[in-house]
C-alpha cells in the first residue's frame, strides 16, 4: 500500500535562512500526527508545504504516490488559528460553500434538488461538530471555539485526503481547548481522517494522535543561527511514548525556544543537545494504529 | 472629577448639543439680516426669513414664466440624474477593477501604476477637454464625475481586497474554488459594503464636480441655477439652493448607510458589539 503522504529529503530555504532540512517521512492513511516544536522552528512552513502554498527548495512530497499539486486544493483541508471562516456567510452557508464551489464551476451556486442535498449534508456536518443549533448565525456571532468548530465542519464536508490543523485551538481557553481536542479525536475516528496537527499544548495534543513528530534543529551553529534548519528529531508512535520521553521532549522544546535565532546570545551550543533520534522512515507509525489510543 | 476624555453626554444631551451650532447660526443670521435690512430695506445680501420663505414657496410650487416648469424640481431632477449616473458608473468601474486588481497579481502589476497616475490628474483641469470631446451636453458632466471619483474607488477597493486575510483565500482554494468562483463568492460579497463606504466618501467630490460642470455649461440643474442668479445677487434663491443641496447630500449619505445595514448585517454586526 502506498503511504498517504511520502516525504523524501525535503528542504525549505528562504534566501540565506534554512528553515527545514532533510526531512524524510512516511505517513499512512489514518495516521494522526501531532507536531510540536519551538516557536519559529518551521512547523507552519512544513504545513504550508503540505498544503501546496509553498513549494520545497529540494526534495518532494507525494500524496498517495502522486507528486503534490503546487497550490492548495480540495484534497487537503486546513484549519488555521484564525480567519478560516467567511464572515459574510452564515454557518450553514459557510459549510455549503465548498459543496457549491465543487458542484457549480461557473456560478458557484447550487439550485433545486442539488442545493437541498448540499444543505442537508452541511447541516449534518454542523450537527456533528456541535453547531446544529447555530445554522443561521454569522461567524461574528459565534465564540472563538464555535468558529473553529465551523472551520472544521467546512473542511470535513469536502472529505479531504489529509486534514491540516495549524494550532487550531491555540487562541482558546484551556477548558474549551480540551473539548475541541476531544472533538477532533472523535471526528478523526468517525471520518477516517489523516491528520497533521500543530500544537503548543504537548500534554493534550500528544494523547490525541497516533504519532508525535518533534521538529527541532539537528545541528546548531552559534555564529550562524540561520545556517541550519529544523528536522524531525523525534518520530514516536504515541502508544510507545512514556511519561519520561514526554518530559524530555518538553524540556527540549523549551530549550530550543531559548536558543531561537532572535536571542543572539546562543551560548549553549549543539553538544548540549540530546542525541537526536533519526526519523524512522516508512514504518515509524507501525506500532500505533488507529484505535491503539483513546483520548 | 473624571477626566474630560471620560465624560460622555447622554443620548438626549448629545442630540441637543448637536443642534446647538445650527440654532446659533440661525440666530446670528436673523440678527445680521435684520440689522442690514433696517439700514437699507433694499439690501439683497442677507434676505429676511420671510423673503426666503416666499422665494422657496415660489420656486417649489409655481411654474416659471419662461419655461412653464417648476424650477426647483426640474433643477433637482436634472442634477440628481447626472449625479446618480456618474456615481453609479464610477461605482461599477470601481467594483470591477478594484476586485480584479486586488485579486489578480498580474493585472495589478500591469494596471495599478496607471490607475495611480490617473488619480493624480486634477479632474477639473480635464473639463475643457471633456467639453471639446463630448460636447456641452449631459455626457461630459457625467464623465467628469466618473473621472473624478472612479480612480479613488478602484484604489480603495483594491486595497480592501488585498487586506482580506490570506487564510480566507487559501481556505477557499481548499474548498475547490477556482479563481473566478473565489472572486465571485468570497471577494465580491465582502467588498460590497466597502463599496458603499467608498461611494459615501466620494459623494462630496461628486457634488463638487457636478456643480462645477453645471456652472460652466448647462441649461438646468442646481449648480446652473446658483450661478445664473448670482448675476442678480439673488441671495434669496442661492441660500435655499445651497441648503437644499446640503440636505440632498445628507439624505443620500444616510440612505446609503441604511442600505448597507440592511443588505450587509454581517458587516455592521461588529460595530454594534463594539
Ligand atoms: N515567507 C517567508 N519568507 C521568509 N521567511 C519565512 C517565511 N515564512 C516563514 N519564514 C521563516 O521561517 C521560520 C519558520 O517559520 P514558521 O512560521 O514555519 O515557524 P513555526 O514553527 O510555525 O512557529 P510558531 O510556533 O511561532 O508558529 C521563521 O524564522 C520565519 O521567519
Ligand atoms: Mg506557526
Amino acid at each position: 500500500m502506498t503511504a498517504r503522504i511520502e516525504i523524501r529529503n525535503l528542504w525549505k530555504e528562504y534566501g540565506e535562512q534554512v528553515v527545514l532540512e532533510h526531512i524524510n517521512l512516511s505517513v499512512a492513511a489514518g495516521d494522526f500526527c501531532t507536531i510540536v516544536g519551538a516557536s519559529g522552528c518551521g512547523k507552519t512552513t512544513f504545513l504550508r508545504l503540505l498544503l501546496g502554498e509553498e513549494s520545497p527548495s529540494r526534495g518532494e512530497i507525494l500524496l498517495d504516490g502522486e507528486p503534490l499539486t503546487a497550490e492548495p486544493g480540495p484534497d487537503r483541508g486546513i484549519v488555521f488559528q484564525r480567519y478560516s471562516v467567511f464572515p459574510h456567510l452564515s454557518a450553514l452557508r459557510n459549510v455549503m460553500l465548498g459543496l457549491e464551489l465543487r458542484g457549480a464551476p461557473l456560478s458557484g451556486r447550487l439550485f433545486g434538488a442539488k442545493r437541498r442535498r448540499a444543505r442537508d449534508e452541511a447541516a449534518a456536518m454542523l450537527e456533528a461538530v456541535g453547531l446544529g443549533h447555530a445554522l443561521e448565525k454569522y461567524p461574528d456571532a459565534l465564540s472563538g471555539g464555535m468558529q473553529q468548530r465551523l472551520a472544521l465542519a467546512q473542511s470535513l464536508v469536502m472529505h479531504p485526503r489529509i486534514l491540516l490543523l495549524d494550532e487550531p485551538f491555540g487562541a482558546l481557553d484551556p477548558g474549551i481547548r480540551a473539548d475541541m481536542h476531544q472533538l477532533v479525536g472523535r471526528l478523526w475516528r468517525e471520518n477516517d481522517l489523516t491528520v497533521f496537527m500543530i500544537t503548543h499544548d504537548l500534554k493534550e495534543g500528544f494523547h490525541l494522535g497516533t504519532r508525535l513528530l518533534v521538529f527541532d534543529k539537528l545541528r546548531h551553529d552559534p555564529d550562524a543561527p540561520r545556517a541550519y534548519g529544523a528536522g524531525v528529531t523525534y518520530d514516536l508512535p504515541v502508544a510507545r511514548a512514556d511519561q519520561r520521553t514526554l518530559e524530555r521532549i518538553e524540556a527540549d522544546v523549551s530549550r530550543s525556544e531559548a536558543l531561537a535565532p532572535q536571542s543572539a546570545e546562543a551560548e549553549q551550543a549543539s553538544e548540549t543537545r540530546p542525541a537526536a533520534q533519526p526519523t524512522a522512515g516508512a514504518d515509524a507509525g507501525a506500532g500505533a494504529r488507529k484505535g491503539a489510543t483513546t483520548p | 472629577m473624571k477626566r474630560i476624555i471620560n465624560q460622555r453626554p447622554r443620548r438626549g444631551a448629545a442630540l441637543l448639543l448637536g443642534l446647538l451650532p445650527f440654532v446659533l447660526v440661525v440666530i446670528v443670521y436673523a440678527f445680521a439680516s435684520d440689522a442690514r435690512l433696517t439700514a437699507n430695506p433694499n439690501d439683497k445680501l442677507l434676505p429676511s426669513f420671510a423673503t426666503l420663505g416666499e422665494t422657496v414657496s415660489r420656486l417649489a410650487t409655481e411654474p416659471s414664466k419662461r419655461s412653464g416648469d417648476i424650477e426647483l424640481w426640474k433643477d433637482t431632477a436634472a442634477s440628481l440624474q447626472r449625479l446618480a449616473l456618474g456615481v453609479g458608473i464610477a461605482a461599477l468601474i470601481g467594483l470591477t477593477f478594484g476586485v480584479l486588481l486586488g485579486a489578480l497579481p498580474y493585472l495589478r502589476a500591469g494596471l495599478a501604476p496607471f490607475v495611480a497616475s490617473l488619480s493624480l490628474i486634477p479632474p477639473l483641469a480635464l473639463l475643457p477637454i471633456l467639453f471639446i470631446v463630448f460636447g456641452l451636453g449631459e455626457l461630459s458632466k457625467v464623465v467628469l464625475i466618473v473621472f473624478g471619483i472612479a480612480p479613488f474607488i478602484v484604489r480603495d477597493l483594491q486595497q480592501r481586497v488585498q487586506e482580506l486575510p490570506r487564510e480566507q483565500l487559501i481556505k477557499a482554494q481548499t474548498l475547490a474554488g477556482n479563481t473566478w468562483q473565489i472572486m465571485l463568492r468570497v471577494i465580491l460579497p465582502q467588498v460590497l459594503p466597502r463599496l458603499i463606504d467608498a461611494v459615501r466618501l466620494s459623494l462630496g467630490a461628486a457634488w463638487l464636480f457636478l456643480i462645477a460642470a453645471e456652472a460652466i455649461a448647462s441649461t438646468e440643474g442646481l449648480g446652473y441655477r446658483i450661478f445664473l442668479v448670482r448675476r442678480y445677487l439673488a441671495m434669496d434663491v442661492i441660500l435655499p439652493y445651497v441648503a437644499w443641496i446640503t440636505l440632498l447630500a445628507y439624505l443620500t449619505d444616510l440612505g446609503l448607510k441604511q442600505l448597507s445595514r440592511l443588505l450587509f448585517p454581517w458587516y455592521h454586526g461588529k460595530e454594534e458589539h463594539a
